[in-house]
């Protein structure tokens, strides 16, 4: 195992990590010590704002395992984001206690306001952390090991694939909309007071769950890391661009496929744990397939099969949706991200961060080996 | 309670007032009587114009419903003078009552007055003398009446209809109603009473199924049992409906379906192109029919009619304009690249979606049927609207167009070359970039007219399409991909099934258990119900 | 099924594969003895490359028995499963994973286990590398030993798909059309190292190259429209008429 972490941490890596670790220590003292007069004072708002966008980033670093490096593109990431979601959601759902409005001591607000006269079946152990926690990564996994398994035994690939993705995430969606379904139908899950005893709202619990967020994004980079640096992560790639010659080679490529698609929805599980207290809510609309889809296009955006690009695109696109939505540009949003989608495709294939390592390693190789190397095949499609 | 007590009693009373004066017959003494009941009016006294409205009821006379709605509007007016009796139909005109012709107008004219017992009895007597109205549906109307309230007042007024009718379907409604009467009547006698259990029988829908499982305990114990048979006949006739309803509705929402994907079995299934702004392109052709019928609104009114069959090729056109500009603009440099596609014609689908929402506003527009397409029919016992039934027709229509384009026209076969064996047809002198335009541009047209359609049953705004292009991609690799047919039987069977399913699981649950199915059936059958084998699948 | 015992290492009988009513194999009968090298011959379209995937399990027969060393019947496993039983497979087509260097699609096809979690697991070893070091210089492609498979040229692919197969260690080894695209010598190259091969294990080569059957000096089946129409030396069958018939007639 110590091989694996050393394999697995190049110069980028660790550089990237520091960053992470870093932020996860300096925005929240900058917040929380120094005064507010203070020109480097870090203001909440912009602690939790920038905190969301780390959830986002691990959701794109769950997206870029499966995406980019064994060519399955999921459009019903989202779908395993809002459940981790749903998971802390319901475990604050479950802190409030009398504090509702109803000021019932089991149920929540909506299951009063239904007439509802006892806790459905899966609401129980959620008033414990360490269930939650569980579930968590338990039901996102679980749905991605048996949607995987039947997809990919099948050998449902490509477009294919996508597509019952997307419809997976529009079913859900259905489902949490409806009342009966048992997670507050349209509205969702809010009004949360405690997270493990601290005031949601509070400064300290917003500076901790963003450290939380930087520290989860981390851990699941070094994760993703280990895996694309072993022998494993090589198999993968090989999948990704000639999955029938690796079964000929013996691989039962249904097997790798099936744990990274769940290792990776259990990510994205958590990154919308995370997520939820930072953002106060969460409701069926975290299922709609545009969010998904929009995921995808920060990994592309960054930069596919780097890891690190998918954070960075995550980031950028994100900061600049706030900039826009929130200014007088708002209704051009969209056609900036639907020029984004297209733009990327047509014009930067690699992503940012791809485009830039594949320049750099150009250039060193060219100064090594005058000419000697012909150009290396672009990206192909990840099919 | 006093209200219906007094309401029996009058038309007890018209009833057999108009029995007395169709027994009597003639025209002359009906015409008599007529006179002599107008006069009673003259008095403006609540006991004789009581009297004055049965008589009037009973007399038959072609004027009698005119008079008692004047009274009903307090347009029947007497000369005190002459004790003349007018119908005010303007500021200076009336109408001679007993004539119904125009007459100058006396000087000084009263308004019979009416308080709350003559409105009710003004109204009872409207509903026996509809009945004998001369106009057909109004007649029909008021026997529905009958049968929902079953007043044994109308008996004798039915008896004297049913006599009368020359028109089978109302001479149906009225014998039903009389039915309904008498099984309700408790002094009837057996024999009528199991007719009457046969002639609702014979109606068998929801309504004859409530009169005869709600029959009054103390019936005789025959009719109970004739009741109770009839009752399970009618129950298994109208599941026998329910399904024919099902397989209908089905059947419609599949041919939606199939109009939505028909577009993309192109693009996709042909191509290979995976399109997510295809719902789009439905979309603008929704807005070029408001766009359409705007023009048409503001400039020539007279041809409202016309817009659709208008409203067709300009979708075809600019939907399939749009199309070629985004095939040679986007698609053309992402060939063999089907997830990068994917991304792109996502970003153009948000493009689109607001490009509309800016020019035309966020709000659902509005379009309207034109008169061929509006209104239903009854087919047994169920209702087929007229624009269902044109989607259908229209969408089949569509279908058969298109599988003769590809058939026999040189574009189709050209189009079936450059799919098959791109480089072959190359060097066979076809110009592949020119094919690949012409059919994007093909299957985002016929999108364009699904547009056209879904305008007649959809709201148009600007997310029409982001509902469709989920269910489209399922029809088409549901059906199998690159096959036509396979999409025809593809939609029909969702829609089938989905309209099957809601009764039972609701309409969210059945759209859920549809997408559980299709990813199951995903996973026996990857390729689709109707995979095409060969090499050039797995390229 | 009931499996046959035989002696051969690889029986094939009466094989019949059809595409949409195609016939691509034929009632198509051969049986490949262990330790054989055997060279398959036909016109295009004859059926080569489909028999290869019958045996590999890419293809399913409609009909017919596929038997490994006696007691595998291969109709009923998957690809993975076949690779994993020792049949090693050279494609027509070469395909190599172009992302990978020439070095890696070499690691991934060394003999090793094949399952998920070995691969996390996985260390280099000094043994391995030697190996792959080995096998560079068997191919020839010790230069390109970092260079992503991608950017080589079609006959170093053809090299390194054959490296591949050697990493592999199979005990059958399918070989489509191994020197397309390769000069004389290499063609020459070739065959030795085959014939190397077949020292310890069994050979199924198919070749249009008739110089190269020539030069291998073994048993030679001649397919036509998916049926065995002769078999032989290659004088034998170089002089059987209907297989003159069918590569000069029509
Ligand atoms: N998946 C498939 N779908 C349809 N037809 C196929 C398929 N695979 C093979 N065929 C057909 O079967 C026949 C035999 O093909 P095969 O590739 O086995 O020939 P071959 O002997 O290898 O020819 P060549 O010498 O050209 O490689 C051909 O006519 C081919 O078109
Ligand atoms: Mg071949």
């Amino acid at each position: 195992m110590n091989g694996l972490l050393i394999r697995s941490l190049d110069r980028g890596a660790t550089a990237f990590l520091a960053i992470v670790v870093a932020a996860a220590m300096i925005v929240p003292a900058l917040n929380l010590l120094l005064p507010e007069t203070s020109p480097l004072h870090v203001p909440t708002y912009i602690v939790s704002l920038f905190g969301k966008y780390v959830c986002y980033a691990l959701l794109a670093l769950s997206i870029d395992l499966i995406w980019g490096y064994c060519g399955i593109l999921s459009l019903g990431h989202g779908a395993f984001f809002a459940l981790g979601g749903y998971a802390m959601g319901m475990y604050l759902m479950r802190q409030i206690g009398t504090r509702g409005v109803y000021a019932h001591p089991v149920l929540p607000d909506f299951m009063v306001f239904l007439n509802w006269k006892e806790l459905p079946f899966f609401w129980y152990g959620f008033d414990h952390f360490a269930y939650a926690a569980l579930m968590i990564v338990l039901v996102p996994g679980v749905l991605a090991f048996v949607f995987g398994w039947f997809a990919f035994r099948s050998r449902v690939t490509g477009v294919y694939l996508s597509i019952i993705t997307q419809a997976m995430t529009f079913a859900l969606m259905l489902g949490f909309f409806r009342n009966n379904f048992g997670f507050g139908g349209n509205n969702g899950l809010t009004d949360f007071k405690d997270i493990l005893g601290f005031n949601v709202q509070a400064d300290t619990t917003r500076a901790a769950l963003f450290a939380a967020s930087c520290l989860f994004l981390a851990l699941g980079f070094l994760v993703c890391r280990a895996l694309v640096s072993s022998k494993f992560g090589k198999v993968l790639v090989a999948i990704r661009d000639a999955e029938a010659r690796t079964r000929f080679l013996g691989y039962r490529a249904e097997s790798y496929k099936l744990f990274v698609f769940t290792l990776s929805a259990c990510m994205a599980g958590v990154a919308g744990a995370l997520y939820v207290p930072q953002v106060g809510i969460i409701n069926p609309s975290e299922f709609a397939p545009a969010n998904s889809i929009e995921a995808v296009i920060w990994v592309a955006v960054g930069g596919r099969g780097t890891l690190t690009g998918a954070v960075l695109g995550a980031i950028l696109v994100n900061y600049a949706k706030t900039t826009f939505t929130t200014g007088a540009l708002a209704p051009y949003w969209l056609f900036v991200l639907g020029g984004l989608f297209i733009a990327v495709t047509l014009f930067l294939p690699r992503g940012i961060v791809g485009t830039l390592s594949h320049w750099w390693r150009e250039r060193r190789a060219r100064g090594e080996t005058a000419g000697e190397i012909g150009g290396e095949p672009a990206p192909r499609p990840a099919e | 309670m006093r209200t219906t007590r007094d309401l029996l009693i009058a038309l007890l009373f018209i009833g057999a007032c108009a029995m007395a004066a169709l027994t009597a017959g003639s025209v002359p003494a009906r015409a008599q009587g007529f006179d002599a009941a107008l006069d009673k009016f003259a008095a403006d006294s609540f006991s004789d114009t009581e009297v004055g409205i049965a008589a009037v009821a009973a007399s038959g006379h072609a004027m009698a419903a005119r008079v008692i709605e004047a009274l009903q509007n307090a347009r029947l007016q007497v000369d005190p003078a002459t004790r003349k009796i007018y119908i005010r139909t303007g500021e200076t005109a009336v109408l001679d009552a007993a004539t119904g012709s125009a007459a100058p107008a006396p000087a000084e004219l009263k308004t019979v007055r009416i308080n709350n017992r003559l409105r009710r009895a003004i109204e009872a007597a409207l509903g026996g003398l509809t009945l004998l109205s001369p106009d057909p549906a109004k007649r029909f109307e008021a026997a529905q009446a009958v049968f929902k309230s079953r007043d044994a007042a109308a008996l004798a007024t039915l008896d004297a209809a049913i006599a009368k009718e020359t028109d089978g379907r109302i001479r149906r409604a009225l014998t039903e109603a009389r039915a309904a009467v008498l099984l309700y009547k408790p002094d009837a006698a057996e024999a009528d009473k199991l007719a009457a259990v046969a002639a609702v029988k014979a109606r068998g829908d929801q309504e004859a199924l409530a009169l005869l499982s709600g029959l009054p305990v103390d019936a005789p114990a025959r009719v109970a049992q004739a009741a109770k048979d009839a009752v399970g006949s009618i129950q298994s006739e109208l599941a026998m409906w329910a399904t024919v309803q099902n397989a209908w509705y089905g059947l419609s929402l599949g041919s939606v379906l199939l109009l939505a994907a028909i577009g993309l079995a192109i693009t996709f299934g042909v191509m290979g192109v995976i399109n997510m702004a295809h719902g789009e392109m439905v979309m603008i052709g929704a807005y070029v029919t408001f766009v359409v019928q705007d023009a048409i609104r503001a400039h020539h009114p007279g041809l409202f009619d016309y817009s659709l069959l208008i409203a067709i090729p300009l979708a075809f056109l600019v939907s399939g304009f749009i199309g070629i500009l985004i095939e040679r603009g986007i698609i053309r440099f992402l060939y063999g690249r089907p997830l990068e596609t994917l991304l792109a014609t996502w970003g153009l689908s948000l493009i689109l979606q607001q490009a509309v929402r800016t020019i035309f506003g966020p709000t659902n527009r509005e379009v309207g049927n034109p008169s061929w397409m509006s209104g239903a029919f009854e087919l047994g016992q169920i209702t087929v609207t007229y624009n269902r039934l044109w989607i259908v027709v229209f969408t089949l229509a569509v279908f058969v167009a298109l599988l003769a384009l590809l058939r026999f026209t040189r574009m189709g076969l050209e189009m079936r070359a450059v799919t098959q064996n791109r480089a072959m047809a190359a060097s066979m002198g076809i110009r592949t970039s020119r094919v690949d335009a012409l059919t994007f541009g093909l299957g985002s047209g016929i999108a364009g007219i699904a547009g056209v359609a879904l305008s007649q049953i959809d709201n148009v705004s600007p997310n029409l399409g982001q509902s469709y292009i989920i269910d489209s991609f399922l029809v088409v690799v549901f059906g199998g991909v690159g096959n036509l047919w396979g999409t025809l039987v593809g939609a029909f069977t969702l829609g089938i099934a989905n309209k099957f399913l809601e009764p039972f699981a609701g309409a969210v649950l059945g759209k859920i258990a549809i997408l559980v199915l299709i990813i199951l059936f995903i996973q026996k059958r990857p390729r689709g119900l109707f995979a095409l084998k060969g090499r050039a699948v797995e390229a | 099924m009931d499996i046959r015992t035989t002696t051969a290492q690889l029986y094939l009988d009466n094989v019949t594969v059809s595409f949409d009513g195609f016939r691509a194999l034929n009632a198509l009968s051969l049986t490949v003895e262990s330790g054989e090298m055997r060279a398959i011959i036909g016109p295009n379209g004859a059926g080569k490359t489909t028999m290869m995937d019958v045996i590999t399990g890419k293809t399913r027969p409609d009909e017919g028995d596929v038997v490994f060393e006696g007691q595998y019947d291969l109709t009923a496993r998957d690809e993975t499963e076949i690779a994993t039983l020792g049949i090693g497979r050279k494609f027509q087509k070469p395909t190599v994973f172009d992302m990978h260097s020439v070095e890696d699609n070499l690691l991934l096809a060394l003999k090793a286990d094949r399952r998920a979690f070995a691969g996390l697991q996985w260390r280099e070893s000094e043994a391995q590398m030697r190996r792959i070091d080995e096998l560079l210089g068997i191919v020839r492609l010790r230069g390109a030993r970092e260079r992503l498979a991608g950017s080589l040229s079609h006959g170093q692919k053809q090299w390194l798909e054959i490296g591949m197969l050697l990493a592999q260690e199979p005990k059958l080894l399918l070989v489509d059309e191994p020197v397309a695209g390769m000069t004389d010598a290499e063609t020459h190259q070739t065959a030795e190292l085959l014939k190397e091969i077949n020292r310890y294990k069994t050979v199924i080569v198919v070749e249009h190259d008739m110089t190269f059957v020539r030069e291998l000096g073994v048993k030679v089946t001649c397919l036509h429209e998916g049926a065995v129409i002769a078999e032989g030396t290659i004088d034998q069958v170089s002089e059987n008429e209907r297989v003159i018939e069918v590569y000069l007639g029509r």
